[in-house]
C-alpha cells in the first residue's frame, strides 16, 4: 500500500505548488513592477533600449504627473533661483511649475465615484438581500432572475440608451451620474453574493434577538451585520473594483468636472510628448487604493471567495 | 410567572397544516412537554407561543390576556433553540447580557445580574471566554443563562439537548429539572423522546400530524392512552395490540378474544367491528394453566425482567416478566392480562373506548 492520502499533501506536493504559485506570482507581477519602476526612471531611461534595470530613480515623472510647467528665458531662470527639490527636476529642461496639473482632481473623482458607488450598492444589496433570504416575497425567484438577467450582456452594449439618457436627465459628467450608474452596474453582483452570504447565517441568531427585545431592524444590523461582515467586504471588493477601473462609459460620459482617472491618464501622453514616466507614477497612485482596500480586507476576501464551499 | 392556555391553534403554511386546532392548558410553573415524532408540528406550536410565527387562527392566552398576535419583545418569553443560536460575535458575558442590554437596564446592574446567574449555571469561569470554543454542554448553559437573566415569565426549549451526546444528555436533563424545580418558572419544553418527557415532564402534550392525541400528566397518558397513536408511542416496548371482531355495549365488563372471555374495566360505550384489546407488555403473566395459549417465540434477557415475545391466535405481543422464570422458545404457555389496566380500542378512529378507569382521564384530554 502507498501512503497516499487525499486529505494530507506530501512535503513534496507542497514544495511543487509553492514553486507553481510563486512562479505565478512572479509572471503576473512582473508588468506591475515594470510600471512601478518606469515611474522613477528618467524619460530617457524609460525608453532606453535594451531596457534598463538598473537605474538613477529620480522623481521626475512624478513632479511631471501633478504640475503644469512653462518654459522660460534665461533672465527669467536667474532671476528666479529654484525654490524647492520640484523646481530643481523642471530647471534641468529651463522650465519651471506653474501650477498644479488636473490629475489630482481626477483620482479625487475616482475616489468619490468609486467609494460612493460601492457604498450605495453594498448598502442597497444588503438590505434587499436579506429581504430575500428572509422574507416570503411573492415573486422571488422571478425577481431575483431579473436582478441576476442585468449582467447577462456586456454593460456598454447599451452605452448609446444611457448616453442619451444622461444626457436628458443632466446626468452627463456629473459625480451623481457616474455613482448611480456603477451602481446599477454593481448592485445585481451584490444581491447575489449577498444573499448567498446571509442565507448561510441561521435564522436562529435574529430570532434569538427577537425574543432577546430586539426590533426586526435591531436584530439585522446587531446580529446579522457582524456576521455577514466578511461576505461584505468580499462583496465591496469586487465592486469597488469595477467602478474604479471602469474606462468605458467614463470616457462616454464624462469629460471634465467628474471625470475619472482611467480616461485622464492617457491624455498625459499628449501634455508633453511622451512623458511614459509620468504615465507610469499616474498608473501606480491610480493603482494604490484598491491595493490598500484589498490587502485590509484580504483575510476576509479569501474566505468570501470560497464561500459556499467552506461550512462554518 | 405564567399560566398559557392554548386554544384551537392553527398553522398554516401556504397549502400544509402544520398544527391542526390544538388546545392544552399548562399551568403556573409547570414542566410541560410537547411530545410527538418528527415533522409534527411541536416547534411550531412553541413558535406560536413565543411569536417567532403567527398563527393562523385561534387563541393564545398568557395569565388571560391574548397575546397570539403580539411581536415577540412583547411577550416576555424566552427560548432556547435547539442549536442554542449563541451570538457567535460575542463573548459569554455579552451574549448573557444581551436581553438585559435591550431593557435598557444599567451597566452596573446587568453585571451584577450575569454574575448571579453565572454563579447559579456554574459558569463564572468561562465569562469571558468567547462562545466558539466551548463545549456542548457549557454552550447549553450559556443559552440556558441568557433565557433566564431576564426572568421572563415562561421558559420555551426546543430540544435542547437534542444537540449533546447521549451520555451528557442525561446529566443535563438532571441539571435542567433541578434548575426548574428552583426557579418553579412555567416551561414548555420540545421532545420527541418519550422517555425524556415521562422522566421530566409534570404534563404532556402528545401530538401526531399536526393534531394533539392526548395531554395529562406522565402516569396518566402511559396508564390510560386515549388513542392507539399514544399507546404506542410511549412506553417501551409499547403497548399490546391484540386484534379481534366484537360487539360490545355500554357496561360490558368482558370482551371475547378468539373465544376465550376476558374481563375489562366496565366501558361507558358501546362500540361495533374491528377492536383491539391494548395491555401493556408488564401487566401480562405467563402460566401453566391458562386458557388462553400463545406458543413463546424469543425471550430478551434485561438483568432483573426478561421481554419475552409471543405469538397469539390475536398476533403477537410482548410481555415484561422477572428474569428467574424459565421460558424458551417454542414452548406453549397460558397467558393472562390484569383486567383493570386494559384499554379497549376502536381500530378505525384509534380512539380509545371510554370505561369506567380512564374516562376521568380522557374527560379533559
Ligand atoms: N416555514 C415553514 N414553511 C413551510 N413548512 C414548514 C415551515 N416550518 C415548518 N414547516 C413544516 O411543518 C411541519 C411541522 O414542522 P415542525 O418543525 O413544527 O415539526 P417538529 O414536530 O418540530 O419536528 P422535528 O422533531 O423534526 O423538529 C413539517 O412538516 C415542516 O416541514
Ligand atoms: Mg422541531
Amino acid at each position: 500500500m502507498s501512503s497516499f492520502s487525499v486529505t494530507e499533501t506530501s512535503a513534496r506536493a507542497k514544495w511543487i505548488s509553492g514553486t507553481l504559485v510563486i512562479l505565478y506570482a512572479l509572471i503576473t507581477m512582473i508588468p506591475l513592477v515594470w510600471i512601478m519602476l518606469t515611474g522613477f526612471k528618467s524619460p530617457a531611461d524609460s525608453i532606453s533600449y535594451p531596457p534598463k534595470v538598473v537605474f538613477e530613480p529620480t522623481l521626475e515623472g512624478y513632479v511631471n504627473l501633478f504640475t503644469t510647467r512653462t518654459r522660460q528665458t534665461q533672465e527669467y531662470l536667474e532671476a528666479n533661483p529654484p525654490q524647492n527639490w520640484a523646481d530643481e527636476i523642471v530647471r534641468q529642461y529651463d522650465m519651471v511649475i506653474v501650477g498644479p496639473s488636473k490629475f489630482g482632481q481626477r483620482f479625487m473623482n475616482s475616489v468619490i465615484i468609486g467609494f460612493g458607488s460601492t457604498f450605495l450598492s453594498i448598502f442597497l444589496g444588503t438590505l434587499a438581500a436579506y429581504a430575500f433570504s428572509r422574507f416570503r416575497i411573492p415573486l422571488a425567484d422571478d425577481l431575483l432572475f431579473f436582478i441576476l438577467s442585468t449582467r447577462m450582456m456586456p454593460p456598454i452594449a447599451v452605452a448609446i440608451p444611457i448616453f442619451l439618457m444622461f444626457r436628458n436627465l443632466g446626468l452627463s459628467d456629473t459625480h451623481l451620474g457616474m455613482i448611480l450608474l456603477y451602481t446599477a452596474v454593481n448592485i445585481s453582483l451584490a444581491v447575489w453574493l449577498l444573499k448567498g452570504f446571509i442565507d448561510e447565517i441561521p435564522r436562529e441568531y435574529e430570532e434569538a434577538a427577537l425574543i432577546d427585545g430586539y426590533t426586526r431592524f435591531q436584530a439585522f444590523y446587531k446580529v446579522v451585520l457582524p456576521q455577514a461582515a466578511t461576505g461584505i467586504a468580499s462583496t465591496a471588493i469586487f465592486c469597488l473594483i469595477f467602478a474604479w477601473n471602469e474606462y468605458a462609459f467614463a470616457v462616454l460620459l464624462t469629460s471634465a468636472t467628474a471625470q475619472t482617472a482611467p480616461p485622464f491618464i492617457p491624455t498625459i501622453i499628449g501634455i508633453g510628448g511622451l512623458d511614459w514616466p509620468a504615465v507610469a507614477a499616474g498608473a501606480t497612485i491610480f493603482l494604490l487604493p484598491v491595493m490598500v482596500f484589498t490587502i485590509l480586507l484580504r483575510k476576509h476576501l479569501l474566505r468570501g471567495i470560497t464561500f459556499g464551499a467552506v461550512r462554518k | 410567572m405564567a399560566k398559557i392556555e392554548i386554544r384551537n391553534l392553527r398553522k398554516e403554511f401556504g397549502a400544509f397544516t402544520a398544527v391542526r386546532e390544538s388546545s392544552f392548558t399548562i399551568e403556573d410553573g409547570e414542566f410541560f412537554m410537547l411530545l410527538g415524532p418528527s415533522g409534527c408540528g411541536k416547534t411550531t406550536t412553541l413558535r406560536m407561543i413565543a411569536g417567532l410565527e403567527l398563527p393562523t387562527s385561534g387563541e393564545i392566552l398568557l395569565d388571560g390576556e391574548e397575546i397570539s398576535q403580539r411581536p415577540p419583545s412583547q411577550r416576555d418569553i424566552a427560548f432556547v433553540f435547539q442549536m442554542f443560536a449563541l451570538y457567535p460575535h460575542m463573548n459569554v458575558r455579552k451574549n448573557i447580557s444581551y436581553p438585559l442590554v435591550s431593557q435598557g437596564m444599567p451597566k452596573a446592574q446587568v453585571r451584577a445580574k450575569v454574575d448571579e446567574v453565572a454563579g447559579i449555571l456554574g459558569i463564572r469561569d468561562i465569562l469571558d471566554r468567547p462562545v466558539g470554543g466551548l463545549s456542548g454542554g457549557d454552550r447549553q448553559r450559556v443559552a440556558l443563562g441568557r433565557a433566564i437573566v431576564r426572568e421572563p415569565k415562561a421558559f420555551m426549549m426546543d430540544e435542547p439537548l437534542g444537540a449533546l451526546d447521549a451520555e451528557f444528555r442525561e446529566h443535563m436533563a438532571e441539571e435542567l429539572r433541578a434548575l426548574h424545580d428552583r426557579m418553579g418558572a412555567t416551561t414548555v419544553y420540545v421532545t420527541h423522546d418519550q422517555l425524556e418527557a415521562m422522566q421530566m415532564g409534570d404534563k404532556i402534550v402528545v401530538m401526531n400530524n399536526a393534531v394533539v392525541e392526548q395531554f395529562g400528566t406522565p402516569q396518566d397518558i402511559y396508564d390510560w392512552p386515549a388513542t392507539m397513536f399514544v399507546a404506542d408511542f410511549i412506553g417501551s416496548p409499547s403497548m399490546n395490540f391484540l386484534r379481534f371482531d366484537g360487539k360490545l355495549a355500554p357496561g360490558a365488563t368482558h370482551v371475547g378474544l378468539n373465544g376465550h372471555d376476558m374481563r375489562v374495566p366496565e366501558l361507558r360505550e358501546g362500540a361495533e367491528g374491528k377492536l383491539v384489546f391494548g395491555v401493556r407488555p408488564e401487566h401480562i403473566t405467563l402460566t401453566d394453566a391458562g386458557d388462553y395459549r400463545a406458543e413463546v417465540l424469543a425471550a430478551e434477557y434485561l438483568g432483573t425482567t426478561q421481554i419475552v415475545t409471543l405469538a397469539t391466535p390475536n398476533g403477537e405481543v410482548k410481555a415484561r416478566i422477572g428474569a428467574a422464570q424459565k421460558v424458551a422458545a417454542g414452548e406453549t404457555v397460558g397467558l393472562a392480562f390484569r383486567p383493570d389496566t386494559v384499554t379497549v380500542f376502536d381500530e378505525a378512529s384509534g380512539r380509545a373506548l371510554r370505561s369506567a378507569k380512564n374516562e376521568g382521564v380522557l374527560a379533559h384530554g
